[in-house]
């Protein structure tokens, strides 16, 4: 049903994926389709890497350990933005785009006020909005 | 053979420690409510600016007479200093550029730019120096050559050689030493986050002066100061920039010039600000600042055909030499006679730019990766500088004409300095849509400054994060519009020209805040280029 499964994620706060990063690997299991990790980084220092080049370093190696461990073909792709903040979004868009992935896996919080009044949208419910593949939110 | 390259790797090892910190970006962050905010330099900031909004609201007068003696007071105890730092801030980054170490590459050795040349010139304009050109492009020039506040080195007004003084005068504030202030900034801050990895925040270049210690207590204060600098000096400008555009507006339309104007065009242009950095750089920021320029280069042309193109032949001739003969008298600090000049227009330019630098230096510094310190200079210092030439020898040299040949208003002497431009513009043809496209350019102007300020501000004090969330930036978007509106609304004039003289007043601890950056810089240049001779070797 599925061949080709993106995960976005964010590489510091990967601790508090597990349940997301478990999903996505039964699923991968399931349909023997390989999982692409994403993540969105700027130009500039972070706590993950001080180099775009850095951060896609961390990410294939973090792409590898999780195929290792769960048993599952896996890949990283970093995409470097000029401004991080803003363009989340569409970079995970365009990352589904030139993957040709048919599914979205990512984690979310549960919808709180902020969600209600707009404030702090959540990414998820921005992809489920704008991505024509399936997105399965973990909670 | 051996022993040399393990020495050259010991070398290289011990090179790569000195910048090693076990800091982490982000790890003095509350991460609440979805939001990422650097703890204190966010809520000492925000509690700061809610603070002395209020004591300018409550005590507008009181506030504004201390805030302004202590403006004035810094202008005249400490105008040597400003005018020294500025001369020895040109100098250095002429000697980077001439130095090996001119061959580093911000990002570096395999770092390509993120920006094309001309959005990247168009956004250096955009950012801090834009709504001056437009602003002052007439009015300065005009006001030198009458007399209206001073003249250049006490030259008679109204001759041959007060003309050409005039424009001269007018680069000297807008050419070089500008330029040089803001490169030296941007240089640092650029280099220190891409080559040397520590966060984009102000403190990270102190580095190599502080140590561990840029993190701590005496790290938040330079960018809490920072923050408060780029806050009030925006939201003032904003608020002073409405009242002038609304001057226009009523000399042009004849719409009210009351404060009601004024509250809509703060908000016009803190909603299309929002939008901006709601969109990003790309989106928002880079999109606006490639706009105003091509609608600023097409007012430019009007200008300069409409007129003549041999009057401004001759004008740019005598910018240029005005520029040259003048720049060393103008920039010396010492046995000044033209008092009224010096201090009223030379030294207070000197702490705005110095003032507004953290705001300009780091938006510079984060469109600037991929290019080699001798281009970044070069380019930086040259082109707005010529840009600027250009400019001035167009704008003012057609106001000059029409005061020399007792056309218009002009010719009656400058009234308000804000309508000057329009007055200028009403005798050449098609006075009505020249003159919308000088207000829209005015408005998007601020726009770009307001955006762009509000991503610096947003990198402060998320602890030099560019991924924060959004809502953040929209928060001092915001931020900037209230505070111009309620001082504005509340306190009048007396509050926001108190709080703008704050924020030029914060000029003199950033001018030693500067120097120390130019030291701080050039020991990370000769630390990165000892470490590039000792790869290669």
């Amino acid at each position: 049903m599925f061949n080709r499964i993106v995960v976005p994620v964010v590489l510091n706060h990967t601790d508090r994926m597990a349940r997301t990063l478990k999903a996505a690997a039964d699923l991968a299991r399931q349909y023997d389709a390989q999982v692409t990790y994403v993540a969105v980084s700027g130009k500039v220092p972070t706590a993950v890497a001080q180099t775009p080049e850095k951060f896609a370093a961390e990410l294939d190696m973090f792409a590898r350990e999780q195929g290792g461990e769960a048993g599952i073909s896996t890949a990283g792709l970093a995409v470097a933005s000029n401004d991080p903040g803003a363009d989340l979004d569409k970079c995970l868009l365009e990352a589904i785009d030139s993957t040709s992935a048919d599914l979205v896996v990512m984690g979310s919080h549960s919808p709180g006020v902020s969600d209600a009044l707009h404030l702090i949208g959540s990414h998820a419910a921005w992809l489920v909005r704008h991505a024509d593949v399936s997105v399965f939110v973990v909670r | 053979m051996d022993e040399s390259s393990s020495q050259t790797d010991e070398l290289i090892a011990q090179l790569e420690e000195v910048f090693e910190t076990d800091y982490e970006v982000g790890q003095d962050n509350v991460e609440r409510y979805g939001l990422d905010m650097h703890n204190p330099v966010f809520f000492v900031s925000a509690g700061l600016i809610v603070l002395f909004v209020l004591i300018s609201l409550l005590f507008p007068d009181a506030a504004k007479s201390g805030l302004e003696a202590t403006k004035n007071w810094i202008q005249v105890a400490f105008d040597w200093l400003f005018l020294s730092a500025g001369n020895a801030l040109l100098l250095f980054c002429l000697a980077l550029i001439l130095l090996p170490v001119g061959r580093i590459r911000i990002g570096g050795e395999g770092a390509m730019p993120d920006f094309s040349l001309v959005s990247w010139f168009a956004m250096l304009f955009a950012a801090g120096i834009g709504i001056g050109l437009m602003f002052y492009g007439v009015a300065e020039p005009a006001a030198y050559y009458t007399d209206w506040y001073g003249t250049p080195l006490d030259i008679e007004p109204f001759t041959d050689q007060a003309r050409t003084a005039a424009l001269g005068a007018t680069i000297y504030h807008w050419g070089l030493h500008p330029w040089a202030i803001y490169a030296v900034v941007s240089l640092a801050l650029a280099f220190f986050a891409y080559n040397k990895g520590l966060p984009l925040t102000i403190r990270s270049t102190f580095y190599p002066l502080l140590g561990d210690r840029v993190w701590g207590p005496i790290g938040n204060l330079i960018d809490i100061l920072a923050v408060l600098a780029t806050v009030f000096g925006l939201a003032t400008s904003l608020g002073i920039g409405a009242q002038q555009a609304a001057g226009g507006l009523h000399f042009l339309f004849d719409v009210s010039a009351g404060l009601q104007t004024q509250l809509v065009i703060i908000a016009f242009v803190t909603t299309v600000a929002l939008i901006s950095v709601v969109r990003g750089i790309d989106g928002g920021v880079k999109l606006l600042s490639n706009i105003n320029m091509s609608l600023a280069l097409l007012l430019l042309l009007f200008v300069i055909f409409a007129g003549s193109v041999s009057a401004f032949m001759a004008s740019f001739g005598q910018t240029l030499s005005g520029y040259i003969s003048y720049i060393l008298p103008l920039s010396n600090p010492v046995g000044r006679a033209d008092d009224t000049f010096y201090h009223g227009w030379t030294i207070f330019y000197w702490a705005w730019w110095i003032s507004w630098s953290p705001f300009v230096g780091m938006f510079i510094a984060r469109v600037s990766r991929g290019r080699t310190v001798r281009q970044f200079l070069t380019a930086v210092l040259l082109v707005p500088t010529l840009v600027t030439t250009i400019w001035m020898a167009a704008f003012g040299g057609s106001g000059l004409d029409q005061i020399e040949q007792n056309v218009g208003q002009l010719a009656d002497g400058i009234g308000d300095d804000a309508l000057v431009l329009f007055q200028m513009l009403e005798n050449l043809p098609l006075a009505s849509i020249t003159s919308m496209l000088g207000i829209i350019l005015v408005l998007v102007f601020f726009v770009t400054s307001s955006d762009s300020g509000s991503l610096v501000i947003d990198s402060i004090t998320s602890g030099g994060k560019t991924d924060a969330p959004v809502t953040q930036r929209v928060f001092w978007a915001i931020m900037q519009g209230l505070i111009a509106a309620v001082l504005i609304a509340v306190g009048g004039s007396a509050a926001l020209e108190a709080l703008q003289a704050g924020a030029v007043s914060t000029g003199l601890p950033f001018t030693f805040v500067l120097l120390a950056m130019a030291v701080s810089l050039a020991l990370g240049l000769k630390h990165e280029h000892e470490l590039n001779q000792a790869i290669q070797a």
